[in-house]
């Protein structure tokens, strides 16, 4: 057994790479056209009437001027200059409800195609993680993946919701601002746009400081997530040993490292916003100072400069969102990363060509030579196990603890693939069957059982869910659970935990054992699945599931060797090897290890 | 891959299926918890900062007053030199060093508003975290254990996340605050009557803001809770990935994931709608103001009540004026959507701690690890006793066996002893103190307890194996790890002890992780220990040389046992034999033995395990000795 400490943030360190997250995001985006349309027709009306706005209270000024000059002046011209401010007044009143209304339609779509995005991409990922095989998820963090399904959706929706909109408007705007400058004064547009080198260098060179540093911090923000999720999950061990003190300083350390980075982000950010917007008024500065030496020499007029000005000051917003858009950038980038490197993974474990729904109708069980090594691991944990079990037949299976007996039933449903000889269920390849028709004619009852925060009824109802509520009770009474339940107050609708944290460790077995009989599998593997039932109601409940399995292949493993001495055939297994085999009383004359264990299971009874 | 693609399946939702339950769960756990003022609750943690908030607010103003005066400059360059004949070169260059002067200050305070701002927001952030997660710390059990941890990491991160969002737009917000202040004052100055004429749509808007507020509160908060619910549903099935793929439930799970996500969605969108809808009316009353301006003044200007200049002035500071309004408008969306989460991590900060240390409570470290139950009466849910009236003693240094059949309660009377649950009747003694009275740390310094359920934590063995436990040696832990026979296992690992665990141990077997979770209790050389099953996954022999070898290391310490097998129980030297929460019968195994009570009958049973017993049987002895 060795550790797979894999991160898989493969982490996109070339350009080229985060050009590639963009342009999967955008090609996400363009999903909704008609969204972006609108979203930048309105950015540009809304645009046009903010602009439209000064000039208009300009001319009322100019309206205002020439009532006062007509003051002594013909009635006329008064009426004439009044109906104009009034006039003005409605064009005003006009144009602010004109913009206000499109910056909403532009502010609406661009946050409505983010939320659309950000849900496909939960979707996406949910399906992505539903896949991914046992071995994938033995070697991530919950708290890894849950913070990217949480936090990278996020950074990604964020981008796409004031990013992307925003980036197309900005461009046409500098375009225009651009073109119009050049035009008017080829020497003054060049020198005011002097700054564009700059702030295309600082821009790229701050949002690369900006993605590695969100990188970084997201990985560390997973790591945070993980500690805390831990804490969460094992709260009764942190309690039991009063760790509390212990566990804040693990998460301080953590906390204090995810700060230091978000401290550094913001001063990158700082940077790049307050010099860039420098950059900009420097241009500035020297137009005017170039521009008013031209004026004074008289090769422009001065209305010639205020224009050309003006021109300059629509450039201002623009050049301050890009400081911020700069960010947007670097996060989006990172977070896409993080999240696309998931996405893109493949199940290594998934239906083979050619693979079909097969109907198991016998359920006898063969491995051939079966040997199989964990990822990573240096050496085989299952080595050449070989057996058969018939239709209908029982195999038990004891062994030291660690000596394969769980990564044995795991290889049965798939949840690994061996690394030699095949696994045959009615003498087919298990890998000619699809996933999903293997699955339910196999059926595992966990050792550490998993309960939904659920109803009792869902949970047992997990793997059934159209089953009718006759099935439900029947499996209950089977597992011999009915009768607690029963006592509930609110019966089949009484909320299991978390975890199953509200039942009794052996009422969770029970609960497991339900859940797996709903199935009606034609093989069903008992993983150590009554370690915590006493061995009186474990017997019951192999008596009542005898009448039901009859015909239903069944593996159970056990240390508790009543539960499995009238098994078929027992395996005796250590270190992934079979060192005995054979039924009870056969394996009794062999006089070895499982007799070894026999006599010591029994020695308590003989001794009182 | 030849897997079906999700979308092609029926999208049919099973009747006895629902991924993570709705909200009224959380609705329940936290309801009325919190009802404080949000943002008075969050300047609380403003406050520790106020030291670097008066540089950066100066930072703000002169950042406002110069981003203001760049453009007067300009306009002065022209007025004064341009305009005329008057070439006066030297002015020029006078204003363009002035504005230059303007830039560096520009440049400097633009500089520090951005980071001190964005520092604090950082720091405010964390500390608004750490707060909650610290909190966490002390809720109690039954508060935890019915709580969805998916849903409280949707609290510690999404809605810290959601915070950040209007923590960055904060300095923009004070500039516009700022600006706004300055305008009206200015305005106020010029022309008393057209300022006030200007602010008249500020009422109008105010009052729509109030109507608007519970409506924007109310979606804000649902989108939040909806996403709540989605993290929570994802997070629910990484953890049941194995359960959820034993059970092929991928396709079940996925059409109801989508209903949790598209409802998320349309909350969402409602949010969104009902934020953006703030942008027309503001502008529209903006426009209504201008106009007023524009008519009254060009009146006034008219009737020479004031100057064309001053309705110039007016003209241009109203532009001034509503543009930070209309900012504060978009903000107050950020504000709303903030106040949401602050106001679901507020809900975790003030749930009630119901365990507290009293006053002058006890450090256990100088009593003696006996233990009294006086009449103790426990139940999870109200009305439901799982334990009733139970009474026993057990003296320094004894062990005493748990025994009964599954659900009789042996777990929770030893979650009892650590203190986890507040009983409802009776008291609980350690060395003679009510527990109530000993402090909970050294309750947990003095308790060790290995869990019928064995959780590890991601890191190495050794971590693993001395968790919290302060000055072990690697002496001690070897020791710990050959007791409970994990030692040779681990040393032919090749990194040892050293080998990384993944989360919860699952790269080891699970009688492995038993062991280990032993391994890490019996460290602590507490004096108290409590075995909960402790070797239920471990075989037969292996728990015989666990059995042996803790002969030695429990001399001394009061122990409590829960086990099925009769070899663990008959060491005992008190068997407690609990059915349905009801002690039946407790005495040593001989006097057991010689009262021929009910431990007699079963113990002569031919039963290899005490639990061999079926329950009928259990049912006739019960009623003939309760008989005599
Ligand atoms: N956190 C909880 N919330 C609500 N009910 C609980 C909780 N924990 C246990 N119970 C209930 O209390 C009863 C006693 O449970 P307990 O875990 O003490 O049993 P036990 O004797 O340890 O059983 P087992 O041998 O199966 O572990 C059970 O009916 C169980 O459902
Ligand atoms: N996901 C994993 N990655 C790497 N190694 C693993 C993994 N799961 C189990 N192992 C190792 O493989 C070996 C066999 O484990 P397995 O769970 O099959 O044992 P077992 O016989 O079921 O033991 P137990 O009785 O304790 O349940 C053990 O040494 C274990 O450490
Ligand atoms: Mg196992
Ligand atoms: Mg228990």
């Amino acid at each position: 057994m060795i550790v797979k400490n894999q991160t898989i943030s493969a982490r996109p360190l070339k350009n080229n790479d985060s050009f590639k997250v963009f342009t999967r995001i955008i090609k996400m985006s363009f999903k909704y056209k008609w969204k972006l349309f609108f979203g930048i027709s309105a950015i540009f009306l809304s645009t046009g009437f903010s602009l439209y706005i000064p000039l208009l209270l300009g001319n009322a000024v100019d309206a205002a001027n020439n009532l006062l000059s007509s003051n002594s002046g013909e009635v006329s011209t008064i009426n004439d200059s009044k109906n104009q401010l009034y006039f003005i007044c409605f064009l005003l009143l006009i144009s602010s409800i004109g913009r206000g209304t499109f910056s909403m339609i532009h502010v609406y779509f661009g946050e409505s195609i983010g939320q659309h995005i950000g849900y496909e991409l939960r979707m996406m990922y949910y399906e992505k993680l539903q896949r991914l095989s046992f071995s994938y998820h033995a070697g991530v963090h919950t708290g890894d993946l849950i913070t990217r399904g949480i936090l990278d959706v996020e950074g990604i929706r964020m981008f796409v919701q004031t990013a992307i909109l925003r980036v197309i408007f900005l461009t046409s705007l500098i375009g225009t601002g651009t073109f119009l400058m050049i035009t008017t004064n080829p020497v003054l547009g060049v020198i005011s746009l002097s700054f564009v080198p700059f702030v295309a260098w600082k821009a790229t060179t701050a949002r690369l400081k900006l993605r590695s540093n969100w990188y970084a911090l997201q990985d560390k923000l997973s790591v945070l997530t993980k500690t805390m999720d831990e804490n969460l999950g094992g709260i009764r061990v942190v309690r039991a040993f009063s760790a509390e003190e212990f566990e804040m300083k693990k998460y301080q350390v953590i906390s204090d490292e995810a700060l230091k980075l978000s401290n550094e982000q913001v001063s990158i950010r700082s940077q790049s916003i307050s010099q860039i917007s420098t950059a900009f008024f420097i241009s500035m500065g020297i137009v005017l100072l170039v521009g008013g030496r031209q004026v004074m020499s008289g090769s422009i007029t001065p209305g010639e400069l205020t224009q050309f000005l003006a021109f300059m000051s629509i450039l201002l917003d623009p050049v301050r969102q890009i400081g911020l858009m700069i960010n947007g950038f670097a996060r989006g980038s990172a977070s896409g990363g993080r999240l696309f490197a998931i996405l893109d993974l493949e199940p290594n474990i998934h239906d083979e060509d050619g693979s079909k729904d097969v109907k198991v109708n016998k359920g006898s069980l063969e491995f051939r030579n079966v040997s199989f090594t964990y990822e990573g691991d240096n050496h085989e944990t299952i080595h050449n196990v070989s057996f058969k079990i018939n239709p209908g037949e029982t195999l038990g299976i004891v062994g030291p603890p660690g000596s394969g007996k769980s990564t044995i039933a795991h290889l049965i449903p798939r949840f690994y693939d061996p690394s030699g000889g095949p696994i045959l269920i009615d003498d087919i390849d298990i890998r000619n069957f699809t996933l999903e028709s293997l699955r339910h004619a196999v059926c595992v009852v966990e050792q550490d059982t998993f309960m939904f925060t659920a109803s009792i009824e869902h949970n047992i109802a997990y793997g059934n869910p159209w089953a009718p509520d006759d099935r439900v009770e029947k499996s209950t009474h089977h597992a011999q659970l009915a009768e607690y339940i029963e006592r509930l107050p609110e019966k089949y609708k009484t909320l299991v935990g978390e975890r199953g944290v509200s039942l009794s460790g052996g009422q969770r077995q029970r609960l497991s054992i339900a859940r797996s009989v709903m199935m009606d599998p034609n093989i069903i593997i008992f993983d150590d699945s009554t370690a915590a039932i006493d061995a009186g109601t474990e017997r019951k409940i192999r008596e009542e599931l005898k009448s039901l399995t009859s015909k239903t292949t069944t593996i159970i493993i056990s240390h508790r060797l009543s539960s499995l001495m009238h098994a078929n055939k027992i395996l005796f297994l250590n270190r992934g090897r079979i060192v005995e085999s054979g039924s009870h009383n056969e394996l009794l004359e062999l006089k070895g290890q499982y007799q070894d264990l026999y006599n010591l299971q029994n020695k308590a009874r003989g001794k009182i | 891959m030849s897997m079906k693609k999700f979308s092609e399946r029926s999208h049919e939702i099973p009747p006895k299926a629902s991924v993570v339950l709705a909200s009224n769960l959380e609705e329940e756990v936290f309801s009325e918890k919190f009802n404080g003022d949000v943002i008075k609750r969050f300047f609380s943690y403003v406050k520790p900062y106020k030291r670097q908030l008066i540089p950066a607010l100066i930072a703000v103003i002169i950042f406002t007053i110069t981003s203001i005066s760049i453009p007067l400059i300009i306009k002065n360059v022209f007025d004064s030199t341009l305009s005329g004949d008057n070439n006066n070169t030297n002015l020029l260059y006078l204003f363009v060093a002035g504005f230059f002067v303007a830039i560096i200050f520009n440049f400097i305070s633009n500089y520090l508003q951005e980071i001190l701002v964005g520092r604090v927001a950082e720091h405010i952030l964390f500390d608004m975290r750490t707060a909650m997660y610290e909190h966490l710390q002390s809720v109690s059990l039954s508060f935890m254990d019915k709580t969805e941890s998916g849903k409280l990491m949707s609290r510690l991160q999404g809605d810290v996340a959601a915070l950040q969002e209007f923590l960055h737009t904060a300095v923009f917000a004070i500039g516009d605050f700022v600006l706004i202040v300055g305008i009206i004052i200015t305005m106020l100055w010029l022309d008393f009557r057209l300022g006030l004429l200007t602010m008249v749509v500020i009422p109008a808007l105010l009052l729509i803001r109030i109507i608007w507020i519970p409506f924007a509160r109310s979606a804000f908060l649902k989108a939040r809770i909806t996403s709540s619910i989605v993290s929570g549903a994802l997070a629910e099935n990484i953890n049941g990935v194995r359960a959820v793929q034993g059970m092929t439930r991928e396709y079940v799970n996925y059409d109801l994931f989508d209903l949790r996500a598209k409802e998320n969605l349309r909350a969402a969108l409602k949010a969104s709608r009902i934020g953006v809808i703030m942008l027309p009316t503001v502008d529209s009353l903006s426009g209504i103001a201008r106009g007023i301006v524009v008519i009254v003044g060009g009146i006034f200007v008219l009737n020479g009540e004031i100057e064309t200049g001053v309705m110039v002035a007016f003209v241009l500071f109203i532009q001034r004026f509503f543009d930070p309004i209309r900012a504060l408008t978009m903000h107050y969306s950020v504000l709303q959507r903030a106040m949401a989460s602050g106001e679901r991590i507020f809900e975790v900060i003030d749930v009630p701690v119901e365990m507290k240390d009293k006053e002058n409570s006890i450090i256990m470290d100088d009593l003696d690890p006996s233990i009294e139950f006086n009449n103790v009466t426990f139940g999870y849910l109200p009305n439901q006793p799982i334990l009733k009236n139970i009474n026993f003693k057990i003296k320094p240094g004894e062990t005493i066996a748990l025994v009964g059949p599954t659900g009789s309660g042996k777990t929770s009377t030893t979650a009892l002893v650590h203190r986890f649950y507040e009983i409802w009747e009776g008291e609980i003694k350690i060395g003679g103190v009510n527990i109530k009275d000993i402090k909970l740390q050294s309750l947990g310094n003095n308790v060790s307890m290995v869990l019928q359920e064995p959780f590890l934590f991601s890191g190495s063995i050794l971590e693993n194996i001395i968790y919290s436990t302060k000055n072990i040696s690697f002496q001690k832990v070897v020791d710990a790890a050959k007791a409970v026979g994990v030692h040779d296992y681990i040393m032919e690992l090749p990194d040892k002890y050293d080998t990384q665990l993944e989360q919860r141990g699952e790269n080891l077997s699970i009688g492995q992780r038993q062991l280990i979770s032993f391994a890490r209790a019996i460290v602590r050389d507490s004096k108290i220990i409590i075995l909960d099953e402790a070797t239920a996954n471990i075989d037969s022999y292996t728990e015989m040389q666990i059995q042996n070898a803790l002969k030695v290391l429990l001399e001394g310490r009061t122990a409590m046992v829960i086990a099925h097998r009769l070899a663990t129980i008959r060491g005992a030297d008190k068997i407690i034999v609990l059915q349905n929460g009801e002690i039946i019968e407790q005495d040593t195994h001989e006097n057991l033995i010689k009262n021929k009570g009910l431990y007699y009958s079963l113990s002569s049973l031919n039963y290899s395990s005490f639990d061999d017993i079926p329950n009928h049987i259990i049912q006739k002895i019960t009623n003939s000795t309760s008989g005599t």
